[in-house]
């Protein structure tokens, strides 16, 4: 009897502990989708409903990663010193989404305002947890900000965001690795993979980048390249990855992935910073916010550094791609919108954007994007070279026409699983991102989507 | 149960009666709070499990057809597969190290016992996440243990980190950290041994493998069924080291990697908490039974001896 009782428990000690780490996800089945939008009849009170916010004041909470952010909120606290406003870091990106999308589910703790990048928005928008703020006046802000983030957070009629920053694509790379080896600055991704060869004939502990499989990578070469494997029209939704600019990219990457010619380490790591200050990571084609990341993360590269334009697919071309970038939204179950919204916009619109420049980083608004003050700082950590000049030219250079899946955060979730075995084993990239297209055909259609 | 049956039905009644709401009165507290935090979850992940929210139509009842789609997942088996070879390879080996050394400490040969034990055990205080932290560090064939062995002795040794590696290597974590917990479960059970029958053994001239052959190891089958059942549970649960290591090896550990990993996954980033819920009972269920089977064996075997 006695032994009974005991296996009893311990079998309910198995069942339970498997479950915990569903229970926790979701304590209520509550449809999120439920809250209500603001009627639009009231849409020419809500610009009112801004400052009547901001002179009754109150406390709103912001959950964001993005560093500069802080003496923004300070500086709005400054000048609106009825406003309290607590900026939480809770998590960088996905960690982020998930915290949020429990907090959604949950119905409780969701903050007012919430950093989202522009891939993850489309997600946030289809379940209507972010509030729609053409109610608040951000439809008159067509023009404001740069094309690439400003169609980022729109969809319809309907905004979903403010664009905070933005990431038009460079090439960062290590001028004295370059120098040492005496190769040139590829202009072409032909001359790229030439370099790649190079370098590492020449020091084969030094590679021209790393690179493991990243979802986010992966998609702006692409976009680069002219692909547009995702084609979305509300829930109507079209993957292909054998278009001819898919193809473009994964025949010349397939070159560097197959010759052992990109380090593997993975972005973010400790051996990434490490590889970027010692000189085996020669070369970054990234975002225009890696600066700030540089100066703060790579000490030891200090001079080093330069940038160039984003290699081309044809010599004397003039494509590139944004990477990454986030936009700040407004949560459907924010308890203080116009408060929230009145603060996006000082973030984003108003004084903030100057604040945030000065920390290190990259606008989305045309009018700094342009200003001389901008374009002609000089960058002591890049030897002095004003790279706004680079940065700013390529965020004029986007490819138009991109566009992520609705569920962009869970088909990034599943890249490594099925074109990251490229990276470990016999797989083609090709082969990789037919087997991430069927994984994501097959979600959406799970989700309801209608997918092809 | 038994007694109420064989007493006399006269004397029934008035026993019976006190005898439940005392006890309930002393299990009250517990009773609630085991509620609460076990059987509610339980009662919430199967109600959840009986539906599907999607992104595009909402929450549908859809009975049994999760569990449907679970038995016909391929990524499930695979993660299924993944931890049912770890359970019949890792576990074995940990627990006869930890019985080595039990067995070790227990015969009083050893020079400064109580230093060797604390070392031994030392490992399971270590939080799971930091061990796996540290292992992955000495994992990197860059800037790691492994590339410094290579660069000292200009040799390549094999990637810890690789796909066809990757399993040995959280098997070589989980068994440093749970090899001191193991044998101090079979210490403690060696510790109770009456002296006495040691002394006899002696008497009658018995060498030390055959007093370990026929008194210790008996002695020990019920902790080693016990850590047996607690290992079973623990390798069906894996989750914490191959869940760290994805950032050190991203593309050797999938989404699907352990059953967990694949829950966590499919709530977390997918959104599926129906279907996660039901893969978590299904698992449940599944551990459930083998941990039921290793116990009746064992017990069998035990009424044998």
């Amino acid at each position: 009897m006695t032994m009974t009782r005991r296996h009893t428990l311990l079998l309910g000690a198995a069942l339970s502990m498997s479950l915990i780490a569903t229970a926790c996800g979701s304590s209520t089945g509550g449809d999120s989708g439920a809250a209500t939008t603001k009627p639009a009849g009231t849409q020419a009170n809500a610009a009112t409903d801004v400052d009547a916010a901001l002179n009754a004041g109150g406390t709103i909470t912001v959950w964001a990663w993005e560093p500069t952010l802080k003496q923004v909120v300070a500086d709005f606290q400054a000048k609106y010193p009825k406003v309290k406003v607590n900026l939480v870091n809770a998590g960088t990106g996905n960690d982020q989404y998930t915290a949020l999308q429990n907090a959604i589910k949950a119905g409780s703790g969701v903050p007012d305002v919430a950093q989202i990048e522009y891939y993850a928005l489309p997600q946030f928008a289809l379940s209507k947890s972010v509030t729609d703020l053409t109610a608040y006046g951000a439809d008159k802000l067509d023009g404001t900000f740069t094309p690439g983030p400003w169609n980022s957070v729109r969809s319809g009629s309907a905004i979903y965001g403010l664009p905070m920053d933005s990431g038009p694509m460079a090439l960062f790379y290590n001028k004295e690795v370059f120098d040492k080896y005496k190769i040139a600055v590829p202009a072409t991704w032909e001359d790229y993979i030439a370099a790649a060869k190079k370098l590492h004939a020449a020091d084969p502990k030094a590679y021209i980048t790393n690179d493991t499989g990243d979802a986010g990578f992966t998609t702006s070469m692409i976009w680069q390249a002219g692909g547009k494997p995702y084609q979305v029209d509300g829930t109507n939704v079209t993957i292909n990855f054998a278009d001819p600019g898919t193809q473009r990219f994964t025949a010349a990457w397939q070159q560097l992935v197959s010759g052992k010619l990109v380090a593997p380490i993975s972005s973010w790591s400790d051996a990434w910073y490490k590889g970027l200050g010692d000189g085996s990571i020669a070369t970054l084609v990234i975002g225009a916010w890696m600066p700030a990341n540089l100066e703060g993360g790579v000490k030891a590269g200090s001079g080093k550094w330069q940038v160039a334009p984003m290699p081309q697919w044809e010599a004397g071309g003039k494509a590139t791609a944004e990477n990454g970038g986030s936009s700040l939204a407004v949560p459907e179950l924010g308890a203080n919108k116009a408060l929230a919204y009145a603060f996006i916009k000082y973030a984003d619109v108003e004084q903030g954007v100057q604040t945030r420049m000065d920390g290190g980083a990259f606008p989305a608004t045309t009018a700094e994007l342009n200003s001389p003050a901008f374009k002609d700082k000089p960058f002591p950590y890049f030897g002095g070279q004003k790279v706004n000049q680079v940065l700013a030219e390529s965020a004029g250079e986007v490819v138009p026409g991109w566009s992520y899946l609705p569920y962009q955060v869970y088909a990034n979730s599943i890249f490594n699983d099925t074109v990251g075995k490229a990276y470990v084993s016999g797989t083609t990239l090709q082969d990789g991102l037919k087997a991430w297209q069927d994984a994501s055909v097959k979600y959406g259609q799970e989700q309801g989507f209608s997918v092809q | 149960m038994t007694t109420a049956q064989a007493s006399p039905p006269g004397l029934r009644a008035a026993p019976r009666t006190r005898r439940s709401w005392t006890g309930w009165r002393f299990v009250g507290p517990f009773m609630a709070v085991f509620a609460v935090v076990f059987l509610a979850p339980i009662a919430y992940s199967i109600y959840l499990s009986l539906f599907r929210t999607k992104l595009i139509g909402g929450t549908t009842f859809v009975g049994a057809d999760n569990y449907l789609k679970v038995l016909s997942d391929a990524q499930f088996w695979s993660a299924f597969g993944r931890v049912a070879l770890f359970l019949v390879v890792q576990v074995p080996i940990m627990l006869f190290l930890a019985l080595l050394l039990a067995l070790a400490i227990d015969s009083g040969r050893l020079y400064g016992t109580s230093f060797f034990r604390i070392s031994v055990f030392l490992p399971y205080a270590v939080p799971a996440v930091v061990a796996t932290l540290m292992w992955g560090f000495m994992y990197g064939t860059r800037f790691g243990l492994i590339g410094n062995l290579d660069d000292l002795f200009g040799i390549t040794l094999p990637d810890p980190l690789s796909p066809s590696l990757i399993l040995t290597s959280i098997g070589n974590i989980v068994t440093w950290e749970f090899v001191g917990y193991n044998m101090l479960i079979l210490y403690s059970a060696l510790r109770v041994v009456n002296l006495s029958l040691y002394e006899a053994a002696e008497i009658d001239g018995a060498s030390q493998l055959r007093i370990i052959w026929a008194i210790k190891l008996p002695a020990l089958r019920g902790a080693l069924l016990i850590a047996t059942i607690f290992s079973i549970i623990g390798s069906f649960q894996l989750f914490n080291e191959p869940s760290i290591l994805k950032s050190l090896a991203p593309n050797a550990i999938t989404t699907y990697f352990t059953p967990n990993i694949y829950a966590y996954s499919l709530s977390f980033a997918g959104q599926q908490f129906d279907y996660s819920a039901t893969v978590a009972i299904v698992m449940g269920v599944i551990t459930m039974i083998i941990a039921y089977v290793v116990q009746l064996r064992g017990m069998r075997k035990g009424a044998g001896a």
